[in-house]
């Protein structure tokens, strides 16, 4: 790609960001009206109007529409994320204090995800054996068709209770990860496996391969060395696509596994109405999602040269 | 005709045993749990230095053939019985490891389309060097020696960048003398070319074949030239091997079977070639001139926009002509050279950017509403090239023809019925096919349904973009004689383009070439055939297969 | 040109011609497809008329037979409060597929009416339609799913719309490309040089060359809303207890897990099966377009 070429890519990504930003603002915040007006507004609190009036002053409420946008932007451009409608901590707060452990989840969950994937594919494309191959094949379908929570259940229910491998309860900490993590990789995996499978197949019915094995070379040497390359950019596109799909899946496998994490703190926002949290998490997982894409759209021409805007001329 | 007895390199006596021997081949093939034999009983030699065509047209077996010779039969494909003998090696039966130390080593494979016969990931140095790789020849350092040594001897300048660029950065011709590299790097008894030359320019394709031919003087290889053109057979072979329904049909020296051919089918693919490759078209009668000339086209150019701050392209240039009513003008040219921009310019599909262009009395430049645009296109219908994506898979035939009158409301249900069943019976289908869809028709049946469909509005003018190239020859031929005979009948005016001017001498009066968005030369078909006043076009000339030598020396340029 | 590729044409070859008259011929060699489309049958039926399936009532159950193994006379078991499980699933899918063609027709409505205007408008609608598709896109399907969720309210529907909304971006993407290839079509140029007009062509050529694709990827969502909106009532967003929607079913059986198997396990077996057959029916739509 070309300076310019970046440049306008980066440009696309903030603009997406910055859309996603508005969007959940109008949807969180403005559309719902006084959500928090009836929560505080609840007799039961016994707040008296001027305290109520004062709670709305603080968090804003009565500020037109578009100044509280504007005040809201503002505080996400320097990480500022508003307050917690639910115990009014700050929201920066809760999201950090939980991150690390959901990052670690979701590496290791992509990881697993992207190393089961490979294996399923290069087998499905590499064995002779005609039962191996379509069941293989089919196993990414498989996957696909799984509740992630009923999965996580699943698993559970043999590793734990049949098999007694896995202690539930006051495992290790890597013990405790193990289950988390296959219940994460595994739906990950599916559609990125059947991605590759695909890619594999198209590649292997283009000419040039039947050019490489008629220069004597194995079908091991044709696809770990003409195919895999030729394969991996519409995996590595599909990759930035699900990357941000680790947040949802966290959301399910924290809130089976009872760890505490992104996923869990959505669970719990979206249950108390909890706008603002929730809110920093969609533009975070929007942001999340825009530079894992914007990092495959500038890996891919390194890959595959053809995709070089630039010509080099002969 | 300037066919040798002898060739260079081939006459090393018939005593040579042979270096490839094929004995009663058959080959099947799995689909949808039905195994359909193929090919049938298929044997012929080729001995050390010698060239052995196999000529067929598609679905004749000729390429499942060259795959069963070097052992990559696609998936679903099964050697049923026979045998192949490499020098002393019998290859069927073999391990495929013992398969792999014979592919690229004993046998080079020159494929047919090279645009999408190298790895587009790959440098071209790393590509040349797979095969060297890959039957461990020498060290690294001696490879890259090797890989640039072989870069230069096909003929590629510059072998250091060369070696460095990818495929995408190099012309078809370059990419398959890549190709022909990889083919003869480790010096194969056999070489295979499968159609080497069909998806190249016409001016590329000579040097292509001279360049597999020098080789082979060179090494003293058998080469086993796989083609659909008789013309290229004839020209570049020792013995033909025809080939029809996986069955050889005929067999023997070429000089004997283009003399004397002992079989029908042989003696109609000669009559096709020959037809193709006459040395000078019949003039045709100079018609009578009219007032107001069909397509009259002046100065035309057409530019696009090439982004933001570039200079637009100038994808034709400057261009005239003028076509007499009832006549066939020709648009002949290679790919790039600006014959479908001006044809798209001519029916509107997008704008000229200047010039004045006339066609059937519309002046195409000033056509404003959608309405005008649409009168244009029922004055000057358009028969694309590709008659296998031209026609909607889920119409029938009956409604692909009525559409146009349709649109144009020119007749009423009954009377769209009679005109369907007479357009069929104009380009002589049965009146049955109204009720099949397309893909229940072949290649030229289909392309009849699309000129059907484009003289069913009664057009005065009917723009051929390259209506026969996608056809085998046998069934160009009848397309070809189909148009004549539309033209006659009908009054038609022909605006026919093609990259062919073996086609092209057979059906236009008038003839423009172009190049690079220029009209280079124009003319009476006859008199640019005769007389041609460029070297460009002399190039074109000789580079239809068997036709002899250009008629460069008659003429000063 | 006229020789067949290697090995990629050779595959097709002898290629025979199939009219509709052997479509069920076909079916017959599929014991996959027919096995998907008897199983989207059986769970239609458990929807419109779940009588026929099992006598036992769905929402009061027996204490006596609180928390029994699957037999004879309960199939799947019995939950904590004695109630039939079997029965529970078979009432259960009128809520789990009603909800899931909610969300298709939210998705497929609004996510085509885009797609196709972008595709077959382009230029300046077309940039400003995906960009909104891209936004969508942006955003993992569960939080905007629940995000939806926040603004509309918990319950059955409200989490088919939210669900619904998630796919519209699919929609939208799948079809634009749908017409955006038809259009590149020879015969959509044909279509043109005979004198149609755009709606003309839209209509008789780019329209139903384009369907397929996205009937097909309508089934395809079918088997993913239903998971999705399982997945909603598991998190206890959709419907609430005690309407047996699947999801619903599946995470009260949650705290059963070591003692009774059979409450997560088995309705967790059906909507596997479900969405198995839906996905394999979407393969066989979208391969139907490809012939």
């Amino acid at each position: 790609m070309t300076g310019r070429a970046v440049l306008s890519r980066l440009g696309q990504a903030l603009l997406v960001i910055a859309l996603a930003f508005t969007g959940a603002f109008v949807l969180l915040q403005a559309l719902p009206g006084d959500a928090m007006l009836i929560k505080f507004e609840n007799p039961d609190l016994g707040l008296s109007q001027a305290e109520i009036e004062a709670i709305r002053a603080a968090y804003g409420a009565d500020t037109p529409i578009w100044q509280a946008y504007l005040h809201t932007l503002a505080g996400f451009l320097v990480g500022d994320f508003g307050y917690s409608i639910q115990n009014g901590t700050a929201v920066g707060g809760l999201i950090a204090e939980v991150l690390p452990q959901t990052a670690l989840l979701a590496v290791l969950g992509f990881t697993t995800a992207v190393l089961l994937a490979v294996l399923i594919a290069f087998t499905a494309t590499w064995a002779r054996n005609p039962w191996l191959r379509n069941l293989l094949a089919a196993l990414p379908s498989v996957f696909i068709s799984v509740p992630v929570f009923w999965l996580a259940m699943v698993l559970i229910q043999v590793f734990s209770f049949q098999l007694g491998l896995i202690k539930v309860i006051g495992g290790g900490p890597v013990e405790s990860l193990v289950l988390p993590v296959l219940t994460l990789a595994v739906p990950i995996s599916a559609p990125l496996a059947q991605i590759l499978v695909r890619s594999i197949e198209d590649v292997q019915r283009q000419p040039f391969v039947a050019v490489v094995r008629a220069k004597g070379a194995s079908r091991w040497w044709v696809l770990t060395r003409n195919v895999a390359r030729n394969a991996l950019v519409p995996t590595l596109t599909i990759a930035g696509v699900l990357l941000g799909e680790l947040i949802a899946g966290a959301v399910v496998t924290e809130t089976v596994f009872g760890r505490a994490g992104i996923g869990r703190l959505t669970e719990q926002a979206v249950a108390n109405q909890d706008v603002a949290v929730l809110q920093a998490i969609v533009v975070l997982a929007a942001v999340v999602f825009v530079v894992a894409n914007l990092l495959v759209d500038l890996i891919s021409p390194l890959i595959d040269p053809r995709l070089k805007k630039t010509v080099r001329t002969a | 005709m300037t066919i040798t007895e002898t060739r260079p390199g081939a006459d090393t006596g018939a005593a040579d045993r042979p270096v490839l021997d094929v004995r009663d081949l058959v080959v099947s093939y799995e689909s949808r749990h039905r195994r359909t034999e193929v090919v049938h009983g298929v044997s012929f030699t080729i001995k050390p230095g010698e060239v052995v065509a196999l000529v067929g047209e598609s679905g004749s077996g000729k390429s499942t053939t060259a795959q069963a010779i070097i052992g990559l039969l696609a998936e679903n494909g099964r050697l049923e019985a026979g045998g192949i003998t490499l020098g002393e090696t019998e290859l069927t039966g073999l391990t495929d490891k013992a398969m792999r130390d014979i592919r690229g080593r004993r046998i080079g494979l020159v494929p047919q389309d090279p645009n999408n016969s190298l790895n587009p990931v790959k440098t071209i140095g790393e590509s040349l060097a797979e095969v060297l790789r890959v039957h461990r020849w020498g060290s690294k350092p001696a490879i890259r020696q090797r890989v640039l040594e072989l870069l230069e001897h096909v003929g590629l300048d510059d072998p250091e960048l060369r070696a460095g660029q990818y495929p995408h950065e190099l012309s078809g011709g370059m990419k398959q003398r890549v190709l022909i590299a990889s083919a003869i790097a480790l010096d194969p008894e056999v070489i295979i070319a499968d159609e080497p030359t069909s998806a190249l320019d016409v001016t590329v394709q000579r040097r292509i074949l001279d360049l597999i031919d020098g080789l082979r003087v060179e090494h003293n290889s058998a080469v086993l030239l796989v083609t659909h053109d008789l013309g290229v057979a004839r020209e570049r072979a020792d013995r033909i091997v025809v080939m029809r329904h996986g069955r050889i049909v005929e067999a023997g020296r070429t000089t004997e079977v283009i003399a004397n051919p002992r079989e029908e089918y042989t003696a109609t693919l000669l009559a096709e070639a020959a037809a193709v490759a006459a040395e000078v078209p019949p003039p045709r009668p100079v018609p009578k001139p009219t007032a107001e000339p069909p397509i009259r086209v002046s100065s035309l150019v057409q530019e696009f926009d090439t982004g933001r701050g570039r200079a637009p392209f100038r994808a034709v240039d400057q261009v005239s002509m003028t076509v007499a009513e009832g006549t066939t003008h020709a648009i002949v040219g290679e790919s790039g050279s600006g014959k479908t921009s001006t044809v798209r310019a001519l029916l509107g599909f997008h704008r000229p950017t200047s010039g004045l262009v006339k066609i059937a009395g519309l002046d195409v430049g000033a056509l404003k509403t959608r309405k005008q645009v649409r009168e244009l296109r029922r004055r000057a219908q358009l028969v694309l090239q590709n008659p296998y994506s031209s026609l909607d898979p889920r119409q029938r035939i009956a409604d692909i023809l009525a559409e146009p009158l349709l649109n144009y409301r020119l007749a009423d249900r009954a009377g769209r019925r009679t005109l369907v069943t007479e357009y069929l019976d104009r380009v002589a289908l049965p009146a049955d096919t109204a009720q099949k869809l397309p893909r229940e028709l072949s290649g030229g049946q289909r392309q009849r349904v699309a000129i059907a469909r484009a003289l069913i509005v009664q057009p005065r003018v009917v723009v051929l973009d390259e209506p026969v190239s996608a056809l085998d020859v046998t069934v160009q031929a009848q397309i070809l004689r189909l148009l004549t005979e539309l033209q006659d009948e009908l009054g038609l005016t022909y605006l026919f383009i093609s990259h062919d001017l073996g086609v092209v001498g057979r059906i236009s009066d008038t003839v423009s070439v172009m190049r690079r968005g220029r009209v280079v030369e124009a003319g009476w078909t006859h008199e640019v055939f005769t007389h041609p006043s460029t070297d460009y076009t002399r190039e074109l000339l000789a580079a239809i297969p068997g036709r002899s030598t250009a008629p460069a020396t008659t003429q000063g340029a | 040109m006229t020789t067949m590729e290697w090995e990629a044409g050779a595959r097709t070859a002898p290629r025979t011609v199939t009219g509709l008259g052997t479509a069920g011929l076909r079916g017959l060699r599929r014991p996959g497809l027919l096995l998907a489309i008897a199983t989207l049958a059986l769970v239609l039926g458990f929807a419109i008329a779940p009588g026929l399936f099992t006598a036992h009532d769905p929402l009061i159950g027996t204490a006596r037979e609180a928390l029994q193994a699957p037999s004879a006379a309960h199939w799947f078991g019995t939950d904590a409060t004695g109630r039939d499980l079997f029965s529970r699933v078979v009432h259960g899918a009128v809520h789990s597929l009603g909800a899931a063609a909610i969300a298709v027709a939210v998705g497929l409505v609004a996510g085509t009416t885009i797609g196709l205007l972008a595709g077959s408008i382009g230029g300046l609608a077309d940039s400003a339609l995906m960009r909104l598709v891209d936004v969508l896109l942006s955003v993992p399907a569960l939080l905007l799913a629940l995000s939806v969720i926040i603004l509309l309210g918990f319950g059955t529907t409200n989490a088919a719309i939210a669900v619904g909304v998630t796919s519209v971006a699919t929609f939208a993407r799948v079809s634009r490309a749908e017409v955006m290839r038809v259009r590149r079509t020879d015969y959509v140029e044909a279509a043109f040089g005979s004198g149609g007009t755009f709606l003309a062509v839209l209509r008789r050529h780019v329209l139903p060359n384009s369907l397929n694709a996205v009937i097909a990827l309508a089934a395809l969502q079918f088997g993913a809303a239903i998971l999705a909106i399982s997945t909603l009532g598991f998190l206890g967003y959709g419907a609430p207890p005690p309407t047996p929607e699947w999801g619903l079913l599946i995470a009260e059986g949650r705290t059963y897990v070591g003692t009774a198997w059979w409450l997560t396990t088995l309705p967790g077996l059906l909507v596997v099966a479900v969405v198995l057959s839906a996905n394999r029916i979407s393969q066989e739509i979208s391969k139907g377009a490809n012939r």
